[in-house]
């Protein structure tokens, strides 16, 4: 269960970038977790509203974008998306593979709400 | 609305210092593994073996991770080498910072090869570069040979797998020759070999292995 840890990660990344008196138009923040990443999406939004919750940033969400698996085959040079969790090139069978996506772990962008429109 | 741009790995701060400790590591001339497996599938037996093995021959540094109790570290200490004990209280994995601070306790200058034996856990660990060289996972054949399947991305991101406990092959439902074709379909780069603590088979290649990556790093 190291959804805490993630969570408490994007937590600081957050305090980093967003100007303390913007903190409360905080409204997503959108993630990029592959699927190979080891992290229970669930989990990691529970985690992280429990920080949030009571801080300025409270009304902030997360927004997950899922990676899937990509890998590229040396052996016939094609790419695909394998189905989880044989890492074999469905065209050849060859496992001489690279992973090209799927092991994200990444905070790609904040999404503020303009205090303009909040009073609209 | 306006956007922040980030673009920014999440734990881009236990990298940053798990690059701190491999610089390190390599200013030292320390080859650094960080032993991990499920619990029980005898991380601190192999250690032990190993620690046996190469006594006199090679200098041993271990730090050990555990939920609660410095229990492995007292195994560990019988050996008369520098070990120190990182208890995470409930965490289910070691960070890089842990490694940092337990290493202001152990003497760089005295060891050439140090053992980072991971919390048990497949899932976590996989996550946290702690500035090792490699990653070394356990399976036992008690635990069956789907292990790698259930948990492919620590198997992907492990150099070497030693599958432990052999001496209960006979006796438990494991195919070998299925448990290592699912690590390699996962991680075909896997270097493997097959050991067990009771009677200390395998033990010998596992160690010549590891003195020749001492003497290429050192």
């Amino acid at each position: 269960m190291h959804e805490m840890s993630v969570a408490q990660n994007i937590f600081e990344i957050m305090q980093q970038y967003v100007p303390v008196h913007e903190a409360r138009d905080v409204r997503a923040v959108k993630l990029r977790i592959g699927d190979l990443a080891g992290v229970v999406p669930e989990s990691l939004e529970f985690c992280f509203s429990v920080l949030a919750d009571g801080t300025s940033f409270r009304a902030a969400t997360l927004d997950i974008e899922h990676v899937p698996l990509s890998i590229h085959c040396k052996a016939c040079d094609s790419t695909s998306k394998p189905d989880m969790p044989i890492f074999v090139c469905p065209s050849c069978k060859s496992s001489d593979i690279d992973v090209l996506a799927g092991t994200e772990l990444q905070v790609v962008e904040i999404v503020l709400q303009d205090q303009q429109e909040d009073s609209s | 609305m306006s956007v922040i741009t980030i673009e920014r790995k999440i734990l881009a701060k236990n990298d940053a210092i798990a690059g701190q400790n491999r610089a390190l590591f390599e200013r030292q001339g320390i080859f650094v593994i960080n032993l991990v497996s499920s619990p029980g599938a005898g991380k601190t037996s192999i250690l032990e073996r190993t620690l046996e093995h190469l006594r006199g021959r090679v200098k041993i540094g271990v730090i050990e991770g555990d939920v609660q109790t410095d229990l492995d570290a007292q195994r560990v200490a019988r050996y008369d080498i520098p070990v120190v004990q990182i208890v995470t209280r409930g965490g289910c994995h070691l960070e890089a910072n842990l490694v940092h601070d337990a290493l202001q306790k152990i003497d760089l200058e005295s060891i050439q090869l140090l053992v980072i034996e991971n919390v048990g856990n497949l899932v976590c660990p996989a996550n946290y570069d702690l500035g090792e060289a490699c990653k070394v996972v356990i399976a036992s054949t008690t635990e069956g040979d789907d292990k790698p399947l259930k948990y492919p991305e620590m198997f992907l991101k492990a150099s070497v797998l030693i599958v432990n406990k052999m001496d209960l092959l006979a006796y438990v439902n494991c195919d070998i020759n299925t448990l290592k074709q699912n690590a390699l379909s996962i991680n075909p780069r896997l270097k493997i070999f097959e050991t067990s603590c009771t009677t200390a088979s395998g033990i010998n290649a596992w160690c010549d292995w590891l003195v020749c990556q001492l003497n290429k790093h050192g």
